[in-house]
């Protein structure tokens, strides 16, 4: 089977935009990422492009050029992404298309994700009663594993300090400004134990890849990145997942992130002991600790001591979000997953700049999680 | 004045309140493979059958996670008072059934803890404009007090 490399990314900024619709941030986006390549719109044979807020993304073709481009709309929650890039490989990889594109954006209103309980197949009641909130998830789901694993409110704070400082050095992030472990502890509690600066918010922006088959990578570029294997999966039954309204007793059953990180590393035949560079879904603080053992990274528990190291930093050991994730980026779900990917891009070319990571980083990883209950995983290599 | 009270939903408690009949949740079992649901479900999520009976789920359980609501939900899809009180709500164990959500009494975290023995109540969350109160289940903790067995007072 052919593989499929990325030859060519771009982003659009992550924040606020007013007046620009979010169909003009992909185009940004996707200009960007032909340029990055070297090709020009008409020599992209098919594409998939997702957003949560725009009924026809691949509408885009408006923007770019009408040439018949056969180009699908995806949805999967917060996995959009993952998908996104997931079909525009598979194209490749199975010879249907020799240059393919990933494109992802969205433009949300402020403040919380607020939707109707019956689009996601949950009973009126829910919502009505407050218990439609995908934060109260979170909470719950490090307040457990806080007690389960002696993880500490200090932890928390520090994770979200560092992805904070990782987006001071990134000019394409949202928020920009640090914030000490202290500052966070100080910010008023939203759902106990995390408190608003260690929760992502919803915002605006997009991304792009053009990926094509890796025979044909050196005719665009010196440093293609391989995409080693796409995973996506949902939950199973007695798992503890967003939005339950209640789930089975018995034997804990694992989160599909799990599931979708042990098909990634054994369908690339890479190990989480291999990976030099992560990007993992950061909604709150919370959710970074968990998602570094549910990747395989470490083991439960170990996150309070590896923190504590500095582990996760820009220069520690295993770097994580360090363009600053979605607590520095916010979270356009169709394009979130891209502008992972559009990092670790950065990292394994060595032209991330301040953000850059020490050494030959050779392998990336990127992890997406969101409701009801879906994980995406992409590994990625020199 | 009498208070008028409705649940907010037909079929998630049993109702109306009677002396006689404690508070019960109105879940479901799977007629094949025994999987209990909450609410209730013809479905059955494990083994795809379409057939299941009501059961009534126990009162009492055990708090397995919690966390609390600090700021007002987006409405719709709540519609609770304007004026909003912070809330708390958790996953309570109800043994060899399933873990239930719901919102809890105490809104207070420091007095919650994971393991606690929690049982089953309602409470109004909303009260409309004639003054009918609209009301929902919810899990309270058990006063460790009321819930010990008699012991000898201690020679003092
Ligand atoms: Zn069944």
């Amino acid at each position: 089977m052919t593989e499929a490399v990325i030859i060519g990314v771009g982003l659009h900024p992550f924040g606020r935009f007013p007046g620009k619709p979010a169909m003009d941030m992909g185009a940004d986006a996707v200009r960007l990422a032909l340029a990055d390549a070297g090709v020009t719109w008409p020599q992209i044979q098919g594409g998939y492009v997702g957003s949560f807020e725009v009924a026809n993304p691949d509408a885009i073709v408006g923007k770019l050029g009408l040439t018949g481009v056969p180009l699908r709309g995806v949805f999967n929650g917060c996995a959009t992404a993952g998908t996104a890039v997931a079909l525009a490989a598979r194209a490749i990889e199975t010879g249907e298309h020799d240059l393919t594109i990933a494109i992802g954006l969205d433009k949300h209103p402020r403040g919380a994700f607020a939707a109707d309980p019956s689009v996601a197949g949950i009973p009126p009641w829910y919502g009505q009663t407050g218990l439609f909130l995908t934060t109260h998830f979170f909470g719950m789901k490090i307040n457990r594993y806080m007690h389960d694993h002696g993880i500490s409110h200090e932890t928390l704070a520090r994770v979200a300090s560092k992805n904070f400082r990782n987006a001071a050095g990134n000019e394409k992030a949202w928020r920009r400004t640090p914030l000490t472990p202290e500052e966070v502890l100080a910010s008023p509690v939203l759902n106990h134990p995390l408190r608003q600066y260690m929760y992502c918010g919803p915002d605006e922006g997009a991304a792009a890849l053009v990926l094509c088959r890796a025979d044909q990578a050196h005719k665009y570029t010196s440093t293609p990145v391989r995409i080693r294997s796409t995973s996506l999966r949902s939950r199973r039954l007695g798992a503890f997942e967003v939005q339950s309204p209640s789930f089975p007793v018995g034997e804990p059953v694992e989160s599909p992130t799990v599931d979708a990180s042990r098909e990634a590393y054994e369908r690339a035949g890479i190990g989480p002991e291999d990976v030099d560079v992560a990007q993992l879904q950061d909604t709150d603080a919370g959710s970074e600790i968990i998602h570094m053992a549910e990747n395989g990274l470490c083991k439960d528990g170990e996150q309070e001591r590896l923190i504590a190291e500095g582990a996760t930093e820009i220069g520690g050991r295993l770097p994580v979000n360090t363009d600053g994730g979605l607590l520095g980026n916010g979270e356009p779900i169709g394009a979130s997953g891209l502008r992972q990917i559009h990092e670790i891009v950065l990292q394994l070319r060595g032209t991330a700049g301040t953000r850059q990571i020490p050494g030959t980083p050779r392998v990336g990883y990127t992890h997406l999680y969101g409701a009801p209950g879906v994980s995406a995983v992409t590994i990625l290599s020199t | 004045m009498t208070t008028t009270q409705r649940p907010v939903t037909e079929g998630l408690f049993t109702w109306p309140p009677s002396a006689s009949e404690p508070l019960r949740l109105i879940g479901s079992e799977c007629t094949a493979c025994g999987l209990v649901s909450f609410p209730a479900a013809s479905d059955c999520v494990r083994c795809a059958s379409d057939e299941s009976k009501i059961r009534l789920l126990a009162d009492r359980g055990t708090l397995w996670t919690y966390t609390t609501q600090n700021f007002r939900p987006p409405s719709p899809p709540y519609d609770g008072p304007e004026t909003f009180e912070p809330y708390a709500v958790g996953y309570v164990e109800l043994a060899g059934e399933l873990l239930v959500e719901a919102r809890l009494t105490e809104p207070d975290p420091e007095k919650l803890r994971i393991g606690q023995d929690m049982r089953l109540t309602l409470v109004p969350y909303a009260v409309r404009d004639d003054g009918t109160e609209v009301m929902t289940f919810a899990f309270a903790p058990v006063e460790e007090s009321a819930q010990a067995e008699p012991v000898e007072e201690e020679a003092s």
